[in-house]
Parts: structure tokens; C-alpha cells; sequence
């Protein structure tokens, strides 16, 4: 462990495929992505809306093409990539597909500074993940629990995003399981004796130099945010003070009235988790038509039926 | 004493816990009423934009320009260096709000885009002669600024070589500014040709400065060129009670920058310095001479006194 890094990674130079490319190595991706915490990351679909989130104090912006009820969700546009990119000057991000190295190559050329393999779109490898060490810009993956992020932190991703539901309604229950489950292992994590590590990082199919890592950091070894369902203030402060670094807001926070102003709530309430009055002070005024984002019986099929027993 | 570290986003709990294994309590400030109870500030890295509008959000301009009048010590590292200049190129257009306090001129994202981030060794000799450990520091640069002028006042504590940017030429003085013109008019010319594309032109010092666009097939870098010889830039600097670094020192396990900044800190509260900034502030508005025409009033008063009790005395006496 020649290098004095705050996050030490074990021997990634065995994995990358090609070690000529010694420059972006898997730690500088890292620091990269911790120049992003204690902010917001908004999901934009045209430059009027990527212009309105830097405005209202994201620290980056997702590219991600029009939503579609039905039908395939792929890698959005690159002049649009390339519009949004002239427009702003924070991050910007684009959405590529679970295992579609492709299109990870052309959002790389394009330059986007992160790309986000994301869940939400289709999938189009259904066992193996981009191999993300092969790449020089820093990747983006989900998960739900703390086995599937330290395998993508494994493959190389840079950020983890906790991803709960993927319909856009707005529900953040299964966000707040998810978010619970992970911290919840890296407690167990943090208490466990050393030689139940091996067989812990069986049961949760991660690997086990990661985990070991990760019960010596006390956390994970990159920068935790959640997504899904994120839509007031509220809801941002209770991701942050369950240990989250950050959130990603879905594109759905720019319908209603005041998109800026819900914008710039959400903010403020990443900045000011801890603090009720403030969050008190940005709630106000902000319940006025999010009526997408409520659940109709016609619609809502999960939730309802799964309570707590 | 109190040492608080901005938290309006980035990497403010790096910083904190870069502090705690000093043994110091870093507080997280977030409103300009927490400024007061503190001594020291330290702004951290992070994404300059946002940090910048969630300041003028919360009306901390102000507040922190008061801060840094003060006096009291200020680091700021990246984006935080950025807040503490006093002039700021390169970037997109509406450019972002500044601290000020610092007279450097700071290039936003110098070293490029995300993509050239690096890491590299520093030669830091006044580091090493106040803290010890080996003579070189490991800089992170992420989307680094630097330095392209320092002021007369500043003190550089750390630059760096740049890989030299096509094209260079010998500077010139500004009576050979119709030849550069010429020069400049001709390269655009060719660059034009060539898919390069003429973005900002600035003059300084005699120095031009120009940054152009390179359009590859289907991908646009950015880069910026400087029309002399030299190829370093400062990347590190230290101006009374400011210091300010372009790469994150608490990114690495090496606290030597921290306790550099903690040592700043104690330093100002020391009472001899404090008496000799009161000396200087006295004689610069020429109260000394007040002081001192008033003590040789008491001088002569008392001797006047004294030579009217004497008299009194051997009056009463004869």
C-alpha cells in the first residue's frame, strides 16, 4: 500500500484491465466523487431544467431521457448530453444501462464527467455489470443492500446510489428499507469478530477484501447516496440523518408549479439535516401539486399490501 | 481556540476528521451567526458553483467578507481557494461570486476537466522547515485551480511544471503589442482551419492569455494556453492570515498542512504580535505622535508641578 490515501483499496492493479493507464487510478475516482458529498443531484431532461437545477444549488446534474411509461428507456441523446454540457458548469452525468459497455464508451468520449449505471433504464445484461475499471471517468451504480455495493464498488464504481423504488411515485419506503439495511449491516459489520468475516461475506455475496475494509473504515469505502422517491425536504433530511452523504432527486420534482423553488427546499435541507427550524422553514408552501406523486389505488399495486408485521 | 469548517457542501467531514487526529474540534458552520464563535475557518473543497449559490442563498457573502477582514485565519482549499481570490478566470459564462481577500489570480479548472485529475509529489520546503517528515507532499488535484499571479504580498509556498501547452512564445513588453496582435490574429487564423476555435482573450502584465476550444470528431476539450516561457504555476500560497492550497490535503493521511494551518491559528493569539499590530495601526494613523506629544505634556506638567512646589517649599522655608 505504496500510496497515502485516506481510502486504501487492495490491490485493484491485479483487475484493471489495462495498467498502462495509471493516471485515473480507482482512489483519484473516489476523491472525485467525495467533491459531490453533503449535495444534491438532479435528474434533468432538457437544458431548461438542467439550467433551473444549477440555479437552485445541485452540486450536479443526471441526464436521463424522457420518460416512457412502457417500453425500452435507453442511453439518452448526445447532443442533448452536449447542450447540457455548454449550459451549466457543475457535473454533469449521464444514465447508461446496467451492462451496456457501449454505451458507457460513447458517454466517456462525449466527456460527461460521471456515468450512472442505472437501474432504471432497461437492463440489458442480466448477470454481469460494466466492468468499470476499464473506464477513466468515474462510474455510478445501485444497490439495494451492502452485499450488491460492495460488489459494485468491487467491479470499480465510484459512488454508490441506494436505489428504492423505480416507478417515480414517490414512495420512499422501500428507499428508507434499503438505506436501513445497508447501515444496518455495516453496524453488524462493526461488531462482528474477525473470523466470522469470511463466512458473513459468503451470506452476503460481497467481496471479502471489501468487506474487511469496510469494518475497518467503520463505513463504505466510497461516497453513499440515495435515490427514489425523494420529494420534499423532509424526506431529504430523514436520507441524510439515517447516513446517507447526499441524494439524487428523480426528474418528477420539476412538475408542479414552483420546480425551482422545491429545488432550492430540497437544497437548503440537505445542508440544514440536523436543523428542524430550518426544515421547518423550507417545508412551507411547498404541498401544492405533487399529485403524481401520490399513491392511487388504480396505480399504487406494491406498498399497500406489504405491512409490517 | 475554535476552528470551524464551512459545511456548505464537499468535502467538509474529510477536513473535521483530518482536525480530530490534530486532537482539534472542527465545527461545522453553516450560518453567519455560527461565524462568530469561531476563530479560524477553513473553506473546503467541493463543487465551486453550488458552494456559491447556497452562500448567496444564505446571505454569507457578507459575513465572510467581514471574516476574512478581520483578519483571522482563513484556508481555503480548491474551491475554497477560488472564494478567497481576488480575481477569477476561466469560467463559464455569469462567472460566480467571490470572498476576495487574496491578490492571486485563480484559473477555475486549470488542469482540465475531471478526467485530468491527478496525483502528484510537491516540493514544499516551508512545510518541511516548520513541520518536518519527508521534503515532498502528495497534492490531489480534482478539477484543480491554480495560480497564475501571485501579488507582491504573497508568499508561495508550492508550485507546480505543467507539461508545456503549445503554443509558446517570449514575452513581450507592451510596446511589441501590435507584433503579438499579429502573432495572436495569425494563429487564429490557422487554428481556425485547424477546428480550433478562439474562446476568451485576456491581458495581464504583458502576459496574453488565451483559452480555445479543440474539436475532436465528436468531443470538445477545453484548454488554455499561456504566451510566455515559464510553465509553472503556484499552487500553494500564503498571504498574512490566508493560506490557500489548489490540491486537498485532507484527501491524505498527511496532516502537515492542518497542523501548518493550527500553528497560523496559535500564532495569532499570541500578545506580542498583538502589540506590535497595535503599534503599526497607531503610527499608520499617526496617533504615536498624538501618544507621544502627550506624554511630553505630562512630562513638562509634572516638572512644572514639582518646580511650583519647590518654590512654595523654600518660599515657606525662607
Amino acid at each position: 500500500m505504496a500510496e497515502d490515501s485516506v481510502v486504501a483499496v487492495y490491490n485493484t492493479k491485479s483487475i484493471t484491465a489495462d495498467t498502462k493507464k495509471k493516471n485515473n487510478t480507482f482512489s483519484i475516482k473516489v476523491q472525485l466523487a467525495q467533491m459531490l458529498r453533503g449535495g444534491a443531484i438532479v435528474e434533468v431532461g432538457n437544458s431548461q431544467q438542467a439550467k433551473i437545477a444549477e440555479e437552485a444549488g445541485a452540486c450536479a446534474v443526471v441526464v436521463s431521457s424522457e420518460y416512457t411509461q412502457s417500453g425500452i428507456s435507453r442511453m439518452p441523446d448526445p447532443l442533448l448530453i452536449k447542450e447540457i454540457k455548454r449550459v451549466v458548469s457543475v457535473p454533469v452525468m449521464a444514465k447508461a444501462r446496467v451492462g451496456h459497455f457501449v454505451e458507457a464508451q460513447i458517454l466517456e468520449v462525449i466527456g460527461v464527467e460521471y456515468i450512472d449505471e442505472s437501474e432504471v433504464l432497461a437492463c440489458s445484461d442480466e448477470e454481469n455489470y460494466i466492468n468499470k475499471h476499464k473506464f477513466r471517468v468515474p462510474f455510478v451504480s445501485g444497490c439495494r443492500g451492502l452485499g450488491e455495493a460492495l460488489s459494485r464498488v468491487r467491479e470499480g464504481a465510484a459512488l454508490i446510489r441506494i436505489q428504492g423504488e423505480l416507478s417515480r411515485m414517490g414512495n420512499i419506503v422501500e428507499t428508507v428499507r434499503n438505506v436501513r439495511s445497508v447501515m444496518g449491516d455495516i453496524r453488524v459489520l462493526n461488531y462482528m469478530d474477525d473470523d466470522e468475516l469470511f463466512a458473513f461475506a459468503k451470506r452476503i455475496s460481497a467481496p471479502y477484501d471489501l468487506v474487511a475494509q469496510t469494518k475497518q473504515m467503520g463505513r463504505l469505502p466510497v461516497v453513499l447516496f440515495a435515490a427514489g422517491g425523494i420529494a420534499t425536504p423532509a424526506d431529504v433530511a430523514l436520507m441524510m440523518q439515517l447516513g446517507c452523504d447526499g441524494v439524487f432527486l428523480g426528474s418528477e420534482v420539476f412538475e408542479g408549479s414552483d420546480p425551482c423553488k422545491r429545488v432550492r427546499a430540497i437544497v437548503r435541507a440537505v445542508m440544514h439535516y440536523n436543523d428542524a427550524h430550518v426544515l421547518a422553514e423550507t417545508s412551507c408552501g411547498l404541498v401544492d401539486s405533487m399529485e403524481r406523486l401520490n399513491l392511487n389505488e388504480d396505480r399504487g399495486q406494491q406498498s399497500g399490501s406489504e405491512g409490517v408485521d | 481556540m475554535a476552528v470551524g469548517v464551512l459545511a456548505l457542501q464537499g468535502s467538509f467531514n474529510e477536513h473535521i476528521a483530518a482536525l480530530r487526529r490534530l486532537g482539534v474540534k472542527g465545527t461545522e458552520i453553516r450560518k453567519a451567526e455560527q461565524l462568530e464563535t469561531i476563530n479560524a475557518l477553513i473553506i473546503p473543497g467541493g463543487e465551486s458553483t453550488t458552494m456559491a449559490k447556497l452562500a448567496e442563498y444564505h446571505n454569507l457573502f457578507p459575513a465572510l467578507r467581514e471574516f476574512v477582514k478581520m483578519g483571522k485565519p482563513v484556508w481555503g482549499t480548491c474551491a475554497g481557494l477560488i472564494f478567497l481570490a481576488d480575481k477569477a478566470v476561466g469560467q463559464k459564462e455569469g462567472g460566480q461570486e467571490l470572498v476576495g481577500g487574496l491578490d492571486c489570480l485563480v484559473h477555475r479548472n486549470f488542469f482540465g476537466s475531471q478526467i485530468q485529475s491527478f496525483e502528484a509529489d510537491l516540493l514544499v520546503p516551508e512545510l518541511v522547515a516548520t513541520e518536518g517528515g519527508p521534503a515532498s507532499f502528495r497534492g490531489v488535484f480534482i478539477r484543480a485551480p491554480a495560480i497564475l499571479e501571485a501579488g507582491t504580498g504573497v508568499e508561495v509556498l508550492a508550485d507546480y511544471s505543467v507539461p508545456s501547452r503549445k503554443p509558446t512564445v517570449q514575452p513581450v513588453e507592451e510596446d511589441k503589442e501590435e507584433f503579438l496582435i499579429r502573432y495572436v490574429l495569425y494563429f487564429v487564423s490557422v487554428a481556425s482551419t485547424n477546428n480550433f476555435t478562439l474562446m476568451q482573450l485576456y491581458v495581464l502584465n504583458g502576459y496574453w492569455y488565451f483559452t480555445y476550444q479543440r474539436r475532436h470528431s465528436c468531443s470538445f476539450c477545453s484548454n488554455s494556453g499561456k504566451i510566455n516561457s515559464e510553465e509553472k504555476v503556484i499552487v500553494a500560497v500564503k498571504q498574512g492570515n490566508l493560506l490557500a492550497t489548489a490540491f486537498h490535503p485532507e484527501l491524505t493521511a498527511d496532516t502537515r498542512w492542518h497542523s501548518y494551518f493550527m500553528k497560523m491559528v496559535n500564532k495569532g493569539e499570541q500578545p506580542f504580535l498583538l502589540m506590535r499590530e497595535m503599534f503599526l495601526t497607531m503610527n499608520h494613523q499617526g496617533l504615536i505622535s498624538q501618544y507621544f506629544n502627550s506624554s511630553l505634556f505630562l512630562f513638562f506638567f509634572s516638572v512644572y508641578s514639582f518646580c511650583c512646589l519647590e518654590r512654595s517649599f523654600m518660599s515657606s522655608e525662607a
